[in-house]
């Protein structure tokens, strides 16, 4: 047979160890339990008729329900690009050796940081009664343009500026945290190369300071989603809004709020998976082989083939056909 | 200033002084590190700093193009004072602007190396004559794929720094360093993070840049190297020039009690 050819060509190697591995009982006792937990919910889903699922189904394309997914994933991606951008340029500037720059940067993520977002959101829709008009001119001079706060701060970007701003103050703490943690050694090089401190920044320090800040980025995406919810105290009509108001008229609460977070959950669902790509991307250059893809995992799966992980290595499992 | 010619190229053994330091100190807070170096450094010299870990060595290396600020002396590099202006009696400080250009001329190279990880060998050639002086790709990239050749890593132009050896990786960043056409070159303990199979590799084409008539300032351990390829040498410790001389002499027949007490412990 060719285990006899083999032992042959590997001469002086002893046999593979087939051990009998170790049993984990209390792994299973806790399968036992978690299926038993999950069958009596799944059946509470579907025969508690509280949940009235007819009326999910009915409500879930509801047109004011998708108009509000879009003010949601609207809110969500400006609100984000705010808080990057801003986040960016906020944690450059703290970690400026302008003491006036470092200063600005600090007491901006002291306010917009130690107040609740809630807070902010109704601050930014209420400004037209600290300022009834905004207005461009000469300090304490005369004015050349004027417009109402109302007219120029309608709902929609009272809320994208409460939600953006205090992101800004959250993002600046993650990209400095990103930006120390490249090596000095980067930097020194770029500067003994004659790059100047922005080129530095932009080309060398930022790009693998990403890989640091990508993933908690991720999750302020995520958690962003869900925090617009908090924009229906100013009325804005979002998702949830949108679901409450369609409550207050036809009582059937629970349905609503069902369709409400079937759509959030799909939605950070698919930013999950949009994380894990860009996480991937910025890993080359550290790590030697990209890992493969749930993508690629599965075509490989499909091709007969398990994804080679260490390559030439034995696969003992094939071996263990004929003994015994 | 002076105006002689910037091309290495043109070098002589007995060149001008590309390196003048006049009283040269340095301290961290309370600790004094340099404490009053003079030396100079010829062009087209290959100038070795040798001594202890912590003598200040590399310290001096980082004041050439001002990474480190010098607290007092004077400190020329080509003739122009490094990070600062001369304006009458007084010393003004150059702007980030002023001294990023100074070092466009002077290349270094470094212990642990310091490549860009999320380049390519290649990209991390081209990185500062596209960016710093404006090189267009298509030239920036044929540039930096024959000095690739040169040191002997045409083949591993599209790999990334973690998918190289140490000393593969050390000569990309010589590669990287010599594509700014640089009138010196610096070098902090360049072998001292690799195996020791990989050094001849790195030590070979230093050779070979020496042999063109590049000025270098090499700190280094390899005493093979100095006395092979050394026009000069100082031995330092404690922040002080402790002996300096013709390197096949002052290796084989120190003058100080110092320099025979480490020698003997190195070689």
């Amino acid at each position: 047979m060719n285990s006899l050819d083999k032992g042959r060509a590997e001469e002086g190697r002893p046999e593979t160890i087939k051990a009998i591995p170790v049993r984990h009982p209390g792994r299973w006792a806790g399968a036992v339990v978690i299926a038993l937990l999950a069958a009596m919910l799944l059946s509470a889903l579907f025969t508690n008729p509280a949940f009235k699922w007819d009326i999910v189904g009915q409500y879930l394309f509801h047109d004011s329900i998708v108009h509000g997914m879009v003010v949601t994933l609207e809110l969500t991606v400006l609100a984000m690009l705010m808080g990057v951008v801003g986040g960016i340029a906020l944690a450059v500037m703290r970690l400026s050796p302008n003491p006036l720059l470092s200063g600005t940067a600090w007491l901006y993520i002291w306010i917009f940081r130690g107040t609740p977002v809630l807070v902010q959101l109704v601050f930014w829709n209420f400004l037209g009664l600290i300022w009834a008009k905004l207005s461009i001119g000469v300090p304490w001079g005369p004015e050349f343009w004027s417009e109402s706060t109302n007219v120029l701060i309608p709902t929609f970007v009272a809320a994208l500026l409460g939600l953006g701003l205090n992101e800004a103050a959250y993002m600046a703490e993650i990209v400095r945290g990103g930006i120390q943690s490249v090596d000095e050694g980067q930097t020194e090089a770029a500067h003994a190369l004659g790059m100047s401190r922005f080129q530095t920044m932009r080309r060398i320090v930022l790009p693998q300071a990403m890989r640091v800040i990508i993933p908690p980025t991720g999750n302020e995406t995520i958690s962003m989603l869900k925090t617009t919810s908090l924009v229906s105290v100013i009325s804005l009509e979002e998702i949830f809004r949108a679901g409450q108001v369609i409550y207050s008229r036809n009582y059937q609460n629970i349905p609503l709020l069902i369709v409400v977070s079937l759509w959030y959950l799909f939605f950070t669902s698919v930013l999950t998976i949009g994380q894990y790509y860009i996480e991937r991307y910025y890993a080359r250059g550290s790590n030697r082989t990209l890992p493969p893809t749930p993508l690629q995992r599965l075509r490989g799966l499909f091709a007969g083939r398990p994804t080679p992980k260490t390559g030439a290595d034995v696969v003992p499992g094939l071996e263990g056909g004929g003994h015994v | 200033m002076t105006d002689l010619s910037k091309t290495p190229a043109d070098a002589t053994a007995t060149g001008h002084p590309m390196v003048r330091a006049e009283n040269v100190h340095k301290s961290y807070g309370a600790v004094h590190v340099l404490k009053g170096i003079d030396l100079e450094v010829r062009q087209g010299e290959v100038f070795c700093l040798i001594g202890p870990s912590g003598s200040g060595k590399s310290t001096f290396l980082r004041c050439i193009n001002h990474l480190e600020k010098v607290n007092a002396g004077r400190l020329w590099v080509d003739g122009e004072l490094v990070g600062y202006q001369q304006k009458g009696d007084k010393l003004h400080e150059l702007k980030d602007r002023e001294v990023a250009v100074k070092r466009r001329d002077i290349g270094m190279v470094f212990q642990r190396f310091n490549l860009f990880p999320h380049m390519t060998a290649v990209e991390n050639v081209m990185e500062a004559p596209v960016q710093v002086k404006g090189e267009s790709k298509a030239v920036a990239r044929e540039r930096a794929m024959s000095l690739l050749e040169r040191v002997g890593l045409a083949d591993k132009a599209r790999n990334y720094p973690s998918q190289l050896s140490g000393g593969q990786q050390q000569r990309v960043a010589i590669a990287r360093a010599l594509a700014m056409k640089p009138k010196l070159m610096l070098f902090d303990e360049p072998t001292s993070a690799l195996d020791p199979e990989l050094v001849g590799d790195v030590l070979d084409v230093m050779r070979g840049l020496a042999e063109e008539g590049m000025t270098m300032v090499v700190v280094t351990h390899e005493m093979g190297f100095a006395r092979e390829v050394g026009d000069a040498l100082v031995f330092m410790d404690g922040g002080v020039v402790v002996e300096s001389g013709n390197p096949r002499e002052v290796l084989t027949d120190p003058q100080h009690e110092r320099t025979r007490a480490f020698l003997s412990k190195v070689l």
